[in-house]
């Protein structure tokens, strides 16, 4: 017992002395934790873009050091709080998954200042959150592929049952079905951010039962893969790159893309960081922010539908539209919002339900 | 629920493709555990075959000699952990689990420049007219070569186990080193070929998905596929039919649960994600409920280090 508790102190000690020590030097480092690897050409790979873009603004006045592949859980706990010991004065941690680990963390830092992408939880002074506004670039994604539908039938392959996933079906089936009321969404969650087998094996399913276009919120790019090969074998489906351009894929299936663009808010918050004026923030950056791209629609796409989107892309950009515009009624019959409301962040950020028009429970 | 829309042919065929990639790394670590050994390494073997396979592939613009390397990258990888543990007397379990690690990490250092490339395609196998049959056509005879293939070294498997004197030696070896090698066998040989064997048939079942399943490379993609095949041996209690049997049962379930999500069925999609793995081995447990015979299964001497010495 006493053995356990000199050794916890001494560690404790040896700690704090290399905190107080990480105080004292001249380059910023940053950290970064990632849930997938950075060639996974979706999700991480776009956040290591963004601390390589930190790494380019800032040159030799930061260091950046990153950890891959990091299950969410106690082992993230672990990484970061080696990277905290290791002398980081910010970490980014980029998964939902990381909440509470990201908060546990901070607790025991308080100098260090903590940034938890897509998660909620602000217990400390220390932890910021930040996210993007991916439901702007779903209703661009959902009015293309309202058009380009013929079996009427869209795909939407989902990872976890959270608010910021619900959010895209919404918005994505909101205005597919405006421009083509009979749509029909296919929902299959995956429980899994990355898994090509899995993800693949998904979007084979849809294609057998009649989907032809199809969305996806997990990170790989077997889906754009499958439909490659149901094209090749006469089909006629659609994709749209996720996370990352996925340009490999394109002009067909791939004919356009949701991509997350981190490097405006990360060199924003190091930045701040840098010369002092960093504050804890809940940032929840889109369109205007640039965090949100909508990557080159292809040929296939009709000119008309192309200009559609665009034009939707710029009235978003400046403002001037929300996705989330009433009337919008629940899936149970309930309003969400009245004529010409506009939903607010609060309702957005603790969306549990589906518009009406989509079949289906969401799993708890 | 609308079940009409879903197509059971397809589904049915689709299910032989998502299993073949267990089926091969399962069959390979049967054949290492029957020999003595218990090598948690086939993630990591997998992995390798994967990314050999898909950079063979892609650089040759042959799928058939992508596979060869697949098979030629697990088994080199393998050969590690052969000679940790088999000369070195290095923990079989460390070793094995070592083994996924290094694997997954190499793999992704070789596939650095082969990430958003599309490989060549294997092409579907043409069997004249056996795929023009009605329904068994579309279930069993469109398939590409390599489900026949994992199926054909299934069978020959378990031939080898069952009739032949090499069989029986490698049988010999799993349950008692000692004997063996009193007999003069030479335990240490026979141990690294059936290791090799299992390395290269978990490269093939990699490969199976970076080149067919999938088909590109993405770090990370086997995601779990290795510790499947491992579970579905022991649950299989080392008999090569019964691999089949959990194989194809993990794989339907999983297809036929997406297949059901896709159809809108009133079932719970937490239950329906947990049921691959519930009814695979809750199956697996039943035909093997036998207890008495089903404790002979398992090779006595598994997971034992041999030194000639004693």
């Amino acid at each position: 017992m006493k053995l356990t508790k000199l050794l916890a102190s001494a560690a404790l000690a040896v700690g704090l002395a290399t905190t107080a020590f990480a105080d004292g030097h001249e380059k910023t480092k940053v950290g970064f934790v990632y849930v997938g690897p950075i060639g996974d050409g979706g999700w991480t790979y776009q956040h290591d873009q963004g601390r390589l873009a930190v790494e380019a603004e800032f040159g030799d006045a930061v260091e950046t050091v990153f950890q891959e592949s990091v299950p969410e859980g106690p082992d993230a706990e672990r990484v970061m709080t080696q990277m905290a010991l290791s002398g980081a004065d910010i970490i980014f941690t980029t998964s939902f998954g990381y909440m509470d680990a990201t908060n546990n963390v901070a607790a025991k830092f308080p100098d260090i200042k903590f940034e938890h992408a897509t998660g909620y939880k602000r217990l400390h002074d220390n932890v910021s959150t930040y996210d993007a506004r991916f439901y702007e670039g779903r209703a661009v994604l959902g009015h293309i592929a309202g058009n380009m539908t013929e079996t009427n039938k869209i795909g939407y392959i989902a990872s976890f049952p959270i608010p910021e996933v619900i959010q895209g079906i919404n918005s994505a089936y909101l205005h597919a079905s405006k421009v083509n009321p009979d749509v029909e969404m296919v929902v299959i969650w995956a429980y899994t951010w990355f898994d090509p087998a899995k993800e693949a094996d998904a979007a084979k399913a849809m294609i057998e039962q009649g989907v032809d276009v199809i969305m996806q919120h997990t990170d790989s790019t077997a889906p754009q893969a499958a439909a490659q090969e149901a094209n090749a074998n006469g089909g006629r489906v659609f994709t749209f790159g996720q996370a990352s351009d996925m340009a490999a894929f394109g002009p067909k299936p791939r004919i356009a893309s949701i991509i997350d663009d981190w490097s405006p808010y990360y060199i924003k918050r190091v930045g701040q960081l840098m010369d002092g004026t960093y504050e804890q923030t809940a940032s929840w950056g889109g369109m205007p922010e640039g965090e949100v791209v909508i990557g080159e629609i292809t040929d296939e796409v009709p000119a008309s539908v192309k200009a559609e989107a665009l034009a939707m892309v710029e009235a978003i950009s400046n403002g001037t539209y929300h996705p989330f515009t009433g009337p919008i009624t629940k899936q149970d019959g309930t309003v969400f919002l009245a004529e010409g409301e506009v939903a607010t962040d609060v309702q957005l950020v603790t969306m549990d339900f589906y518009v009406e028009g989509i079949t289906g429970d969401i799993p708890n | 629920m609308d079940l009409s829309s879903i197509n059971w042919l397809l589904l049915l065929a689709s299910l032989m493709v998502a299993a073949t990639p267990i089926l091969l790394a399962a069959i390979g670590e049967l054949v290492v555990e029957k020999a003595g050994v218990l090598n948690l390494g086939v993630e990591g073997m997998m992995i390798m075959g994967a990314v050999c396979g898909f950079i063979i592939a892609v650089e040759t613009g042959s799928a058939p000699l992508g596979f060869v390397a697949a098979a030629a990258g697990g088994a080199l990888l393998s050969m590690l952990f052969g000679v940790l543990t088999q000369f070195l007397m290095s923990n079989q379990v460390a070793t094995g689990l070592a083994l996924t690690l290094f694997g997954l990490g190499l793999s992704a250092l070789m596939g650095q420049g082969y990430i958003g490339i599309k490989a060549p395609g294997i092409g579907k196998l043409d069997l004249g007219p056996l795929s023009d049959l009605p329904v068994l056509g579309t279930i069993l005879f469109r398939h590409d070569a390599m489900v026949y293939v994992s199926i054909a070294i299934v069978i020959a498997v378990w031939a080898f186990l069952k009739f032949t004197r090499g069989g029986l030696i490698l049988r010999a070896v799993g349950e008692s080193h000692d004997a063996a090698h009193a007999l003069g066998y030479n335990v240490i040989r026979v141990r690294l070929m059936a290791i090799a064997f299992g390395g290269g048939c978990a490269g093939l079942g990699g490969a199976y998905l970076s080149l067919v399943r999938v088909p590109s490379w993405t770090e990370g993609m086997t995601a779990g596929a290795g510790w499947i095949a491992l579970a579905i041996v022991v649950f299989a209690s080392w008999k090569a039919g019964r691999i089949i049997v959990g194989a194809y049962l993990f794989g339907g379930i999983t297809v036929l649960q997406l297949n059901l999500q896709a159809a809108g069925a009133k079932i719970p999609v937490e239950v329906l994600s947990m049921s691959p793995y519930l009814i695979t081995i809750i199956v697996l447990v039943v035909i093997s409920a036998d207890r008495k015979r089903a404790a002979h299964n398992a090779p006595a001497d598994l997971g034992k280090s041999f030194h000639a010495s004693h």
